[in-house]
């Protein structure tokens, strides 16, 4: 379990740095996140944690992975709807890194 | 054992007893080099006291890639430090398993220099398996094992790794190249398998006749397996020679009477019963052969597979999680597999189910478990199969089904328009797509 501290708040994390209330996220703990990861944040970027946060917030669970490229290829075209640019943008992959800066709860690994 | 010298895994010793041998002997050795599998064996030790596992799943991926790495934490890394963060690397095996020594020599280097020194050949899939390193050195590890030519395996929603029987390289009985065929299909789907997006996992596994040694109907989505569609080969002198090793009964009982259509005969070498001089011999009525290798592996000198060689492909097979085993059933039942066009007929054939499946299917569900809940017709309209009397789930068992006319089945259909399948929108929807008349 660990925690972070940002602009006089302190936010819990659990031992992978993941958000563990998402209600508290907002886009500058995402920010924080995303340095965290070593990422810079550009509007691609967001296009993505936006989908994720709209979705959980419907659903309750992050999406599957060929939801996530199939909203991607409906709303910026098939150059961008696929795992490839998911990867240029997340090169530790969107299920894993997307998802932390989302401040979504860590995915299941492999079973 | 000496009183001073009470042993710190007494329930783990129970496994050294009898006469097998057991991973926790390798284990206790190689703890004298490696501190950390001490501390795994006395983890392991408290699970078996508290019938409580003490490892925490999390994700650690190398750069670019969306798994391969099975990373777990353990949950009383206090007490055992050395295991805090122990993960296990999959590597793709080569083909067919075959090694050089100095191959293994570098896993070795490399699991001795960067995690526990635990080597597994091999896990259930086919990968290789290293397992303990921590957070740091798994991606240093993954970095040199690719510097030297090794990749990483698959792992979570997507391709998994692929493998396959030793094939021609070493065995007689192989109809086609399983080798080339699995570095073929692995190089052609990396990205499936390196940047998961499927509903749930995909295996493929290729054996080179219906011996399967690969274990694929049963252990994959995808088995290929060799088969044949012309007469079994008989060499007559060599069946002659295993008569007058093994005798005639030996034949009757381990041969004829266990062949599951009853196609094989042992014709009488005794006059008058021997009709023309020639007796001894096996007479195979080839059209009721299901291709079970019995007598082949029996009489290998004797007999062997046809010549006119292929695969038989099929679909849907998967072991023990979530629901029960199934065994793959067959969607091709025969097509050759050696000019580049049969292995672009091939890929496109997958690349078909993969559309259909992932478009379709749920979060985690299995190809097999989507064609149950949808349909094998459904199912066979949206990748473009004819239906075929030859799609079998297991070969028949008695020669008195016989089919009027052979269809052929064709690969290269146009996938029906409007597939009649339950189509779940995101958006909550649920629609049944129209049946085109």
């Amino acid at each position: 379990m660990g925690s972070f501290e940002l602009g006089g708040r302190t936010y819990q994390t659990d031992e992978d740095g993941y958000l563990v209330n998402i209600e508290e996220w907002s886009k500058e703990v995402g920010e924080y996140l995303a340095k965290e990861e070593g990422l810079e944040m550009t509007e691609s970027h967001w296009e993505v944690i936006n989908f994720l946060r709209e979705y959980y917030e419907e659903y309750k669970i992050a999406p599957m992975i060929k939801i996530l490229v199939k909203a991607i290829a409906k709303k910026l075209g098939p150059e961008k709807g696929n795992t490839k640019y998911l990867y240029d943008l997340y090169p530790e992959g969107p299920a894993k890194q997307a998802c932390k800066i989302a401040g979504l709860p860590k995915p299941t690994g492999c079973v | 054992m000496s009183k001073k010298e009470e042993s710190k895994t007494p329930l783990l010793d129970e496994l050294e007893e009898g006469p097998w041998p057991s991973f926790v002997t390798d284990l206790k050795n190689l703890a004298k080099k490696k501190p950390a599998v001490g501390q795994l064996l006395g983890q392991l030790e408290q699970s078996y006291e508290e019938r409580w596992d003490h490892w925490l799943g999390t994700v650690i991926n190398t750069p670019g890639y969306g798994g391969g790495i099975i990373a777990r934490y353990s949950d009383i890394g206090q007490k055992f430090p050395e295991i805090a963060q122990f993960h296990t690397i999959r590597i793709i095996e080569p083909a067919g398993w075959v090694y050089s020594t100095d191959a293994l020599r570098q896993l070795c280097d490399i699991s001795e220099k960067y995690s526990a020194g635990i080597l597994q050949f091999h896990g259930m899939t086919g990968d290789i398996l290293m397992l303990g390193s921590n957070n740091e050195k798994t991606l240093e590890a993954a970095e040199e094992l690719m510097e030297k030519g090794w990749d990483i395996g698959g792992s979570g929603n997507g391709l998994r790794t692929l493998s396959c029987c030793i094939g021609p390289a070493y065995c007689e009985m192989s109809c086609f190249d399983t080798l080339k065929t699995t570095k073929h299909l692995t190089d052609t789907f990396i990205s499936e398998l390196h940047r998961p997006e499927f509903p749930y996992k995909f295996k493929f596994k290729l054996s080179g006749c219906p011996n399967d040694c690969a274990s694929s109907i049963q252990r994959s989505d995808m088995p290929i397996i060799g088969t044949w569609r012309d007469e079994i080969q008989v060499n007559h002198d060599e069946v002659k020679k295993f008569i007058g090793a093994s005798g005639e009964e030996y034949v009757v009982d381990n041969v004829i009477t266990r062949c599951p259509t009853k196609c094989i005969t042992l014709k009488s070498p005794h006059p008058p019963f021997n009709k023309g001089g020639r007796g001894g011999i096996i007479e195979i009525d080839d059209k009721n052969c299901v291709k079970c290798m019995h007598c082949i592996n029996v009489m290998h000198k004797a007999l062997a597979p046809g010549k006119d060689r292929g695969v038989t492909i099929l679909l849907g097979g998967k072991r023990t999680l979530k629901i029960g085993d199934i065994m793959s059933s067959v969607i091709v039942p025969f097509m050759k597999l050696e000019t580049d066009e049969d292995y672009e007929k091939l890929v496109a054939l997958v690349r078909r189910i993969w559309e259909f499946w992932t478009e379709h299917g749920m979060d985690h569900e299995r190809v097999g478990e989507f064609i149950d809940r949808v349909g094998l017709g459904t199912f066979l309209d949206g990748i473009g199969l004819e239906p075929d009397p030859q799609m079998v789930r297991h070969p028949r068992t008695n020669p008195f089904i016989k089919f009027e006319k052979l269809a052929p089945p064709k690969i290269g259909g146009e996938p029906k328009a409007t597939p009649n399948v339950v189509d779940k929108e995101i958006e909550g929807k649920e629609t049944i797509t129209e049946i085109q008349k």
